[in-house]
C-alpha cells in the first residue's frame, strides 16, 4: 500500500502554488490535510506526478468575522471547528458536523477547503455548506472570483475549479436571526462515509428556511418543497412524508426501496431536531 | 529525493528521502522506532496513531515530506509521559493487550481522550476509539482501562 512516485513542492504563497499546479502535460494535485488525497495515492486509485502541499500557505488560513459574513480559511480543519477555535454563528452546527467527521486522527488534519475541492458526494461539508448559503472563494492565475457553493459542487468530485485555481477560503452569511437546524446522518459505522445526510435550517421562527439531502445522489440536493413545508410551521408527518416521497422521486430518481426510506427517516430527524429548537 | 528535518521524540533528525515516503515508513523504516505499527496503510484501522504536533496523526496519511520542520512524537517518546503510565498501568490491570497490534495506537488516542474530555464515560470512550481497530476484538478491556484511568487522572487534578 504505497503510492506510485511522485514530485514534491512546498510553495509559500498562491502564486507559486498557482503556477506549480497549471503545469501542462503533467497531473498535478494539490494537498492540504491529504486525508482524502493519500488513501487515494496509496490505493493507487489516483495517479499524480506533482503534488503541490498548500498546507503552510498563511493566507488560506485567514478566520475572520464582518457584520455580516464568517469568513474561513480554506486549511481551516474539522478539528478546529469541532473544537470551537474559530467562530460558529450558526447556533452550534459547525461544531456539530465537524465532530461527526471520520476520527480525531482524520480531523485533526482534514480541512474544509480539501472537502469541498474534492466534491465527494457523501462527504459533510458540501451540503452543510449549502444549507447555510456559503459562497466559496477561489484564487489562481485569473483573478479572485466568489461562487455559491451550490453551483461551485458540479457533480461527483467534479467543481468549477480551473487549472491553477485553488479555493481561498468560504464565506458564510450570518444568519438573519437565531439559527434552528437539525442534522441527521446515517452511516454504517461511526466515521465511515454517510449513506444519508439531511441538514435543516431555519432562520428564526418564521423565517426562510433550506433542506439539503447529501450521500443520496451524485451531488447535494436541495430539497426545496421539503423546506417549504417546514416553514410553515409544525407539520403532520403523515405530509411531511409525502412531501419528502415525492420530491426523492424527483431529485433521487435512482433511489432503491431501502435508500428512500433511509433519506426520508434522515429528513424527518433533521426536521424534528430542528423544531425542538 | 528532498531533504526533511523532523524533530522525532525531542532530537532533530534529517534524512534525504523519496517524497512519497510515509510519516508511519519514516519513523519505521529510517529511524527504526517500531512502535509505531501498520496495519491498513490506507487510514482505516489506527494502529499507526502518533502525534504531529501534539496531535494525534495517522502516521500512514501523512508524507513525511508533509513534516518537515514539525515535531513527531511515537510512543517510544511517551515513556515518560504521566498520561501514558497511568494507561499503560490499567492496560496491564484490565487485561486491555491481547496480541498488542494494536495497542501503540490505543494508547496514544487513548491520551488524546483523556486530554479533551475529563473522566470521560464509556459511551464517549467508544465514540471516540471507533477509529482504532482492534483484531483480536478485545474493546472491552481496553474501554475499561481508559474509563479506571480517566478516574484515576481526573481524581490528581482535583
Amino acid at each position: 500500500m504505497k503510492p506510485a512516485p511522485f514530485d514534491y513542492v512546498r510553495p509559500i504563497d498562491v502564486a507559486a502554488a498557482s503556477a506549480a499546479l497549471a503545469q501542462d502535460r503533467i497531473t498535478t494535485a494539490a494537498i492540504a490535510g491529504g486525508q482524502s488525497l493519500l488513501p487515494m495515492l496509496n490505493l493507487r486509485v489516483a495517479l499524480i506526478d506533482l503534488l503541490v502541499d498548500i498546507g503552510r500557505i498563511e493566507e488560506l488560513e485567514a478566520v475572520g468575522e464582518t457584520a455580516d459574513t464568517l469568513h474561513l480559511g480554506a486549511l481551516t480543519t474539522h478539528a478546529a471547528i469541532e473544537d470551537g477555535k474559530v467562530p460558529d454563528p450558526f447556533n452550534g452546527l459547525l461544531r456539530r458536523v465537524a465532530g461527526q467527521i471520520s476520527y480525531r486522527a482524520v480531523r485533526n488534519h482534514g480541512t474544509l477547503g480539501g472537502s469541498l475541492a474534492l466534491a465527494d458526494p457523501a462527504a459533510d461539508w458540501p451540503g452543510c455548506l449549502m444549507a447555510v448559503g456559503a459562497k466559496v472563494r477561489i484564487g489562481g492565475r485569473n483573478d479572485t472570483r466568489t461562487e455559491p457553493v451550490a453551483d461551485f459542487i458540479r457533480d461527483a468530485y467534479s467543481t468549477s475549479l480551473e487549472a491553477g485555481e485553488l479555493i481561498l477560503g468560504f464565506e458564510l452569511p450570518r444568519p438573519q436571526a437565531k439559527l434552528r437546524w437539525g442534522f441527521a446522518k446515517v452511516a454504517r459505522k461511526s466515521g465511515a462515509f454517510a449513506d444519508s445526510i439531511a441538514f435543516v435550517v431555519a432562520h428564526g421562527k418564521a423565517g426562510p428556511a433550506t433542506a439539503v439531502l447529501a450521500a443520496a445522489a451524485s451531488r447535494p440536493c436541495v430539497m426545496s418543497a421539503v423546506a417549504d413545508e417546514v416553514k410553515t410551521g409544525s407539520v403532520s408527518e403523515e405530509r411531511l412524508r409525502a412531501t419528502i416521497a415525492t420530491e426523492l422521486a424527483a431529485k433521487v430518481p435512482d433511489a432503491d426501496g431501502y435508500q428512500r426510506r433511509l433519506h426520508t427517516a434522515t429528513l424527518l430527524r433533521a426536521i424534528r431536531e430542528m423544531e425542538r429548537q | 529525493m528532498i531533504n526533511v528535518t523532523i524533530e522525532l521524540n525531542g532530537e532533530k533528525v534529517a534524512h534525504a528521502i523519496e517524497p512519497r515516503e510515509s510519516l508511519a515508513d519514516f519513523v519505521r523504516e529510517r529511524c527504526g522506532l517500531t512502535a509505531t505499527h501498520l496495519g491498513c496503510e490506507h487510514g482505516a484501522c489506527g494502529a499507526c496513531t502518533l502525534l504531529v504536533d501534539g496531535e494525534p496523526t495517522r502516521a500512514c496519511l501523512m508524507l513525511a515530506a508533509m513534516c518537515d520542520g514539525r515535531s513527531v512524537a511515537t510512543l517510544e517518546g511517551l515513556r515518560q509521559d504521566p498520561a501514558v503510565e497511568v494507561l499503560r498501568r490499567h492496560f496491564h490491570q484490565s487485561h486491555a493487550v491481547q496480541c498488542g497490534f494494536c495497542t501503540p495506537g490505543m494508547l496514544i488516542s487513548a491520551r488524546d481522550i483523556l486530554r479533551r474530555f475529563r473522566a470521560p464515560d464509556e459511551r464517549t470512550i467508544r465514540h471516540e476509539l471507533s477509529g482504532q481497530i482492534c483484531r483480536c476484538t478485545g474493546y472491552a478491556g481496553i474501554v475499561k482501562a481508559i474509563l479506571a484511568a480517566g478516574q484515576e487522572l481526573a481524581g490528581a487534578k482535583k
